[in-house]
């Protein structure tokens, strides 16, 4: 066990030299930071000053490590764009995507799993049917779709729900959150809604063809034969063997949502780190590029991490050391 | 499954009969098969009104000579109150005719999504084999790279290699660029899944009796493997390749909506939604959601087009 | 004679294909008393396991009992669904599986398994239900039974795994126990413990035995009965040691010759031609006449006697008994 996640730390490490490299390189190749710095009006003096100071006269790995040193300490510089720390711009707009992610996240794992384990019970019922066929449209449709079509219905036409922004927000120390307002939450439905169907569609989707593997397995006929009732049939036993393999797809999607995060927040002008990305895309403004990407990949790899670790909780077979060599 | 015994059982070893069982059983299952017919229907209608696009749509929304800003919002089935002009899907702010528009966005929108899931194709299956047959280091990179490419979305990964692009392109040609730019990075975000496929079919391949036969005999073993690992990936290859070819579009679209693809003077499905959003508060309802529908009419066949190909031809695949 | 635990008659399952109705079970009859084993034999796709799971209502769709009756101490139970069912299964019945590797839910404790089944059926206390379960694993013979309780299926061997599944199928105390092919998944010295448990449970407990197997090994050394099947029909029925040593039905008689330990007294072994033929394929008349070397026309036009529970024993037109005078 121990090697396993010794193991796992190590490639985790790799993706984030990988992705720090990727980032690096974007400062190095992208544009020339000199010129996105001064102005027009420059003497060469000035620019051997700020080579010197920047350090780009070093040897590219000199340069590759001092990069990583300072994103370490989450030092990307300023933003080409707003001319101010980037570090600073992220974590103000942190909050507004960690929570919107965290409500999405909840409603597509409670809907995902809950259909799933519907779909594959009821194999045949009509409903659970509906419900598959739903599903495949729900997969083509991508999401920017859903949202323009959820706004449609619930701001143009009913008027229910407000179109875009976050809404009132109370701020708790660095924190703002839009927990608290009548408005902050009204504004968070339908963001929600759109970032999450398509997780849970594909949660949906996975946990019925996971389960319905399951429900074919021996120890389920064994667990009939025995008369043990369906219900604990279908939520103890089979659920408790259909989540091992669920799990690391699940936690992946989960990482994808804060990718995700980038359409929906553009779609309903959700003030996050998303929004910030696309807007730097758009401008080349390259540290914020550099520094979300590299928050993202801390975000990715702790949550693989995590989901590592998960399996080490519900499957006593890992539990035991030989398990490195991996049962799956 | 019934679809199980429709698997090929032709001799690899000669691709023309290979292919031709494979067309056969295919056809068979095609047929009885009604989704997959009228998928398949709404596929080529929609391909080949893209495709022939300057003959059918009724404007050239991209002639300002033949625009009159007098049509603009005409609501779709009705005559432009000014104008007396007819447009049956309706007509944007400038008076383009919102079919035609579509029409045209197809175009750009399959063009390149077909362009994209090509060169990741290419890209995939030429890594994959090479992986595969080299072994060692080289191996061990692809591989590694494909991991690592693996750990994050598709859509944020071509999202970033746009953004580089963009950066590296000299302003001056971005718009003309655009194109080719989002082919390249759908294309890069794509290949690994072939990669994937190419490489294990390749590693069995590698040793078998032929190939090890083939090298003592002096002849080229990797042109020999080419012919005989092709015709076995085919398969997995043209499922992963239709389903990647909805998942493009989805991309593309995706892309140009946030407005990092296709540029406004070209525009895709995906730009025309984001131009019909902005007039979705004032009522013009029609530019919004026909674009829209075309987009999941599309993606929707082509997925369950892909969803039968893959229980048709390999069940197993997932 | 007290009225049998099991009383099969005249059962027929059908699947329904799109090549027509298929057979796998056509016509079968037979009783098992308390406390006797029952050993049916037969190559696979004879019927034997399928003829288990139609007693215990485990039959797979769209596989269904179409004709016959299922009696259990005199109570019919061919017709029951649902929660009449599963009552009856693990209560009164119970079963043991061929793969004690994947009969048993890896993801519970052998603790769980068991206090679940006892507290499903039994109306115990859970530290009663505990007690129990432990009793149980005594006595199937596994040591320090109290400390094993909590351990998972995978920290057992085969053999010790194959003990814990009997010991889950015995443990609500069913009158009727179902062991397909209870040794065949184990290592041969593991083989004769469990036989020699399942007879001393048998003994013991008074329990009905149905011992599903192709081992004739098995069946010698186990069952007080042989049932052989021949492609869904019953072939012959009688006691172990005259089938065994006199059998009167020809394909009996085959599959004692090829069977090393049946047929000890002989220098080679020897093979019935041919193979049996597939239930979608069945030859006109008897089953097995393209493969008997005494098969006359009638053999080919008429198919064999229909054997019943309690009188006859091969379900043949020339038992091997009067053969001479019958060809002649």
């Amino acid at each position: 066990m121990l090697a396993y996640i010794i193991r796992r730390v190590a490639q985790s490490i790799l993706v984030l030299l990988v992705t720090g490299f990727v980032a690096f390189s974007m400062f190095s190749f992208v544009g020339d930071p000199i010129d996105n710095m001064l102005g027009q009006e420059r003497t060469v003096a000035d620019i051997a000053r700020l080579r010197e100071q920047l350090g780009l006269d070093q040897p590219f790995f000199v340069q590759y490590w001092r990069f990583l040193e300072q994103a370490a300490q989450g030092n990307f510089g300023l933003s080409y764009r707003q001319g101010r720390p980037v570090s600073d711009i992220l974590i103000e707009r942190l909050p507004a995507t960690l929570e919107l992610a965290f409500v999405s996240g909840l409603l597509a794992l409670c809907g995902g799993i809950g259909l799933g384990i519907f779909t594959a019970i009821r194999k045949r019922g009509v409903s659970a049917n509906v419900i598959m066929t739903l599903s495949l449209v729900g997969v083509s449709l991508p999401t920017f779709l859903i949202g323009i079509l959820l706004i449609y219905l619930f701001s143009v036409e009913l008027g229910w729900l407000p179109s875009f922004g976050r809404g009132e927000v109370t701020r708790l120390g660095g924190w703002t959150t839009g927990f608290l307002t009548e408005s902050g939450l009204k504004a968070l439905i339908l963001p929600a809604i759109t970032l999450g169907l398509y997780q849970m569609t594909l949660i949906m989707r996975l946990v019925r063809t996971e389960m319905l593997e399951v429900l074919r397995m021996d120890y389920i006929r064994f667990a009939r034969a025995r008369g043990i009732r369906e219900r604990a049939i279908n939520f103890h036993h089979a659920l408790k063997n259909t989540l091992v393999p669920v799990i690391t797809i699940t936690g992946l999607q989960l990482g994808s949502i804060i990718a995700f995060a980038i359409i929906t927040e553009t779609v309903f002008q959700w003030p996050g780190v998303g929004l910030l990305f696309i807007n730097a895309v758009q401008f080349v403004d390259i540290p914020v590029m550099a520094a979300y990407l590299m928050m993202i990949s801390v975000m990715f790899v702790g949550i693989n991490l995590i989901v590592d670790l998960l399996y080490f909780a519900i499957d006593p077979r890992l539990r035991v050391d030989r398990s490195a060599a991996g049962g799956h | 499954m019934t679809q199980t015994e429709l698997r090929p059982k032709a001799d690899p070893a000669r691709p023309s009969r290979f292919s031709r069982a494979v067309n056969s059983d295919l056809f068979h299952s095609f047929r009885s098969n009604p989704v997959a017919v009228v998928s398949a229907i709404v596929v080529m209608v929609l391909i080949l009104a893209a495709v022939f696009a300057p003959l059918v749509a009724p404007h050239d929304p991209f002639n300002p000579a033949t625009l009159n800003l007098m049509n603009g919002f005409t609501p779709p089935g009705e005559a432009n109150a000014f104008t007396g002009d007819f447009f049956v899907l309706g007509t944007d702010d400038q008076g383009r005719d919102v079919f035609s528009t579509i029409l045209y966005g197809m175009r750009i929108s399959l063009f390149v999504g077909f362009s994209a899931v090509l060169f990741a194709m290419v890209l995939g299956v030429i890594l994959g084999l090479i992986a595969g047959y080299v072994g060692g280091w080289v191996e061990t990179i692809i591989m590694r790279i494909a991991d690592i490419q693996l750990t994050f979305p598709a859509i944020l990964v071509a999202m970033l290699i746009f953004g580089i692009a963009k950066g590296i392109t000299p302003p001056a040609y971005r718009d003309q660029m655009a194109i080719w730019v989002l082919i390249v990075a759908i294309g890069l975000s794509d290949w690994v899944q072939f990669a994937r496929v190419v490489r294990g079919a390749t590693l069995v391949e590698k040793n078998r009796e032929y190939v090890q036969a083939a090298k003592i005999a002096g002849r080229s073993a990797f042109s020999i493997m080419l012919r005989h690992i092709l015709p076995n990936v085919m398969n997995s290859v043209l499922v992963i390749a239709t389903i990647s070819l909805a998942l493009a579009i989805i991309a593309e679209a995706t892309l140009s909506f946030l407005g990092v693809g296709a540029p406004p003077t070209k525009p895709s499905l995906g730009t025309l939604i984001s131009i019909g959003q902005g007039f979705m508060f004032s009522g013009e309802w029609w530019i919004l959601i026909f674009p829209a529908l075309t987009l999941l009419a599309l993606a929707l066949s082509i997925n369950l087009l892909g969803d039968w190909l893959r229980d048709a031809l390999n069940p197993k695949l997932r | 004679m007290s009225t049998p635990v099991l009383s099969v008659r005249d059962l027929v399952v059908e699947i329904p294909t799109r090549k027509g109705l298929l057979k796998p079970v056509d016509g079968v009859s037979f009783d098992i008393a308390a406390g006797e084993i029952l050993g049916v034999v037969g190559e696979s796709g004879a019927g034997k396991s399928m003829t288990g799971n139609a007693v215990i209502g485990l039959l797979d769709r769209p596989a269904r009992i179409a004709a016959g009756e299922v009696r259990l101490l005199g109570d019919p139970i061919q017709n029951l669904k649902g929660e009449a069912l599963r009552r009856q299964r693990g209560k009164r019945m119970g079963m043991i599986f061929q793969d004690p590797l994947t009969s048993l839910n890896p993801l519970l404790t052998v603790g769980e398994q068991l206090t679940e089944t006892i507290r499903e059926h039994l109306d115990v206390s859970k530290s009663e239900a505990l007690n129990r379960a432990i009793a149980a694993l005594e006595e199937v013979g596994i040591p320090a039974a109290r400390q094993r309780i909590d351990s998972y299926p995978h920290e057992f061997s085969g053999g010790m795994r194959q003990r814990v599944v009997i010991a889950l199928a015995l443990c609500a105390e069913p009158e009727l126990v179902i062991a397909d092919e209870p040794t065949t998944a184990l290592d041969v010295s593991v083989q004769a413990q469990i036989i020699a448990l399942l007879k001393r449970l048998c003994r013991e407990r008074g329990v009905a035995v149905m011992l599903v197997t192709h081992d004739m090994g098995v069946i010698a050394e186990a069952a007080d009965r042989i049932a052989v099947m021949y492609a869904g029909r019953m072939a012959e029925l009688g006691p172990v040691r005259d089938v065994i040593t006199k059998p009167h039905h020809p394909y009996t008689a085959g599959l004692m010759a090829s069977t090393p330990v049946a047929s000890r007294g002989q220098k080679r072994l020897r093979q019935i031609p041919g193979a049996m033929p597939r239930l979608d394929a069945l030859p006109d008349g008897c089953a097995f006449h393209p493969r008997c070397e005494k098969a006359t026309d009638k053999c080919r036009a008429e198919p064999g006697p229909t054997l019943a529970a309690d009188e006859g024993r091969a379900a043949c037109w020339y038992p091997l008994t009067q053969t001479k005078e019958a060809t002649a």
